[in-house]
């Protein structure tokens, strides 16, 4: 089967702070709304697996990327594909776990954070969560299972943030009828 | 242990970014798209949705107004109507949508209410609004934004959205303002 041209990487543009600011009105929504901060990850975590299973369509059709041969290319293509098309950070893929089944992203300029400070009393949100939901949704509609989550985070003191991906397993059973 | 964690550099403590850090319009348009049925798992009609999605813009603007007022004019504020509303057609509009609003007019019947028309807000792009709820307009998120401006500008107004020449946001302001605003001249 020959591949149409993807309609390339670039896309519309849009002010990271509009973007930056939307998100912060809906996490403090979100924070209105629930009283514990495992509701509010949680729920993150939801919306961002929402986003993520629709993001991937439009990732697939401007990026024309072939299937990855292993986990480490997955990581690539994330970072430098998908992060960049759409966030524009390339954030860096570090502590490879001796299988091969688990790194991380070191979110250095995470738009989604600028502005935010963490009020001491939600001591346990993840307030960039919402992306942790988008890597597994995206990843899950191309047959892969991962676990995301969060190990460190600037916002909570650490000296960085990362986000950890962990490779669970390939969903064969969901491959629609007609594919290979 | 704890406290030391917590007293690190804080936002004030950081120079002010330039605000020239883009996103792509897709993944704005499906964390809005989340915003919406979140909220509207949470209201029983249309006009409850628009009061929500506005809600969210007040949270926005009022955020932005500062950042705005400081990067843009040297922390000069505006003290009269027109500038105030050409400051949201153009520097608001710009920081925000990346582009003037098309059109800022005034109703010939009423000196309190203007009009800010905008043909193809970005942010409704990729909105199709289904039959049942004609009357919703998702820019009630730009009038939101619009209204915590003028109102943190103390030129206190309301702002609503509206189908007209493409998307026509209203505000009304205040009594006071224009009686205000006419003692001034």
């Amino acid at each position: 089967m020959s591949k149409q041209p993807g309609r390339g990487l670039e896309s519309r543009k849009l002010v990271g702070e509009l973007f930056t600011l939307t998100y912060g009105a809906l996490v403090s929504q979100l924070i209105k709304d629930y009283d514990n901060d495992d509701e509010i990850n949680k729920q993150l975590d939801k919306m961002g697996y929402n986003i993520g299973i629709r993001l991937v369509e439009d990732f697939m059709a401007r990026s024309n990327v072939d299937k990855c041969q292993d986990f480490r290319e997955t990581a690539e293509v994330l970072s430098k594909m998908a992060f960049k098309m759409y966030l524009n950070i390339s954030p860096t893929i570090a502590n490879w776990s001796p299988a091969n089944d688990e790194f991380s992203f070191i979110l250095d300029n995470n738009p989604l954070v600028e502005f935010v400070e963490l009020p001491d009393d939600h001591p346990d949100l993840n307030y960039s969560n919402i992306l942790c939901g988008a890597i597994r949704g995206a990843l899950e509609m191309l047959q892969l299972e991962v676990e995301t989550w969060f190990s460190k985070d600037v916002l909570k003191g650490d000296n960085i943030t990362e986000l950890r991906v962990k490779y669970i397993k390939r969903l064969t059973d969901a491959l629609p009828a007609g594919e290979d | 242990m704890e406290i030391s964690k917590r007293s690190r550099i804080t936002i004030l403590d950081k120079p002010l970014s330039r605000g020239k850090q883009e996103v792509s319009l897709s993944a704005f348009s499906l964390l809005f798209s989340e915003m919406i049925q979140y909220s509207q798992n949470r209201v029983k009609s249309v006009a409850e949705l628009q009061t929500k999605l506005s809600d969210f813009g007040y949270s926005v603007g009022s955020r932005l107004v500062d950042l705005l007022f400081v990067r843009e004019k040297g922390g000069k504020r505006e003290i009269k109507v027109l500038n105030i509303l050409l400051f949201v057609k153009v520097n608001l509009w710009k920081a925000l949508f990346g582009k003037e609003a098309d059109k800022l007019e005034q109703a010939s019947d009423d000196e309190k209410i203007y009009y800010i028309i905008e043909k193809e807000p970005i942010i409704s792009t990729f909105i199709c609004v289904p039959k049942d709820k004609g009357s919703l307009n998702c820019a009630a998120f730009a009038a939101g934004i619009v209204e915590a401006v003028l109102n943190s500008s103390n030129f206190p107004a309301k702002v609503s959205s509206h189908w007209h020449k493409g998307t026509t946001l209203m505000i009304k302001f205040d009594e006071s303002v224009i009686t205000r605003d006419k003692s001034l001249t």
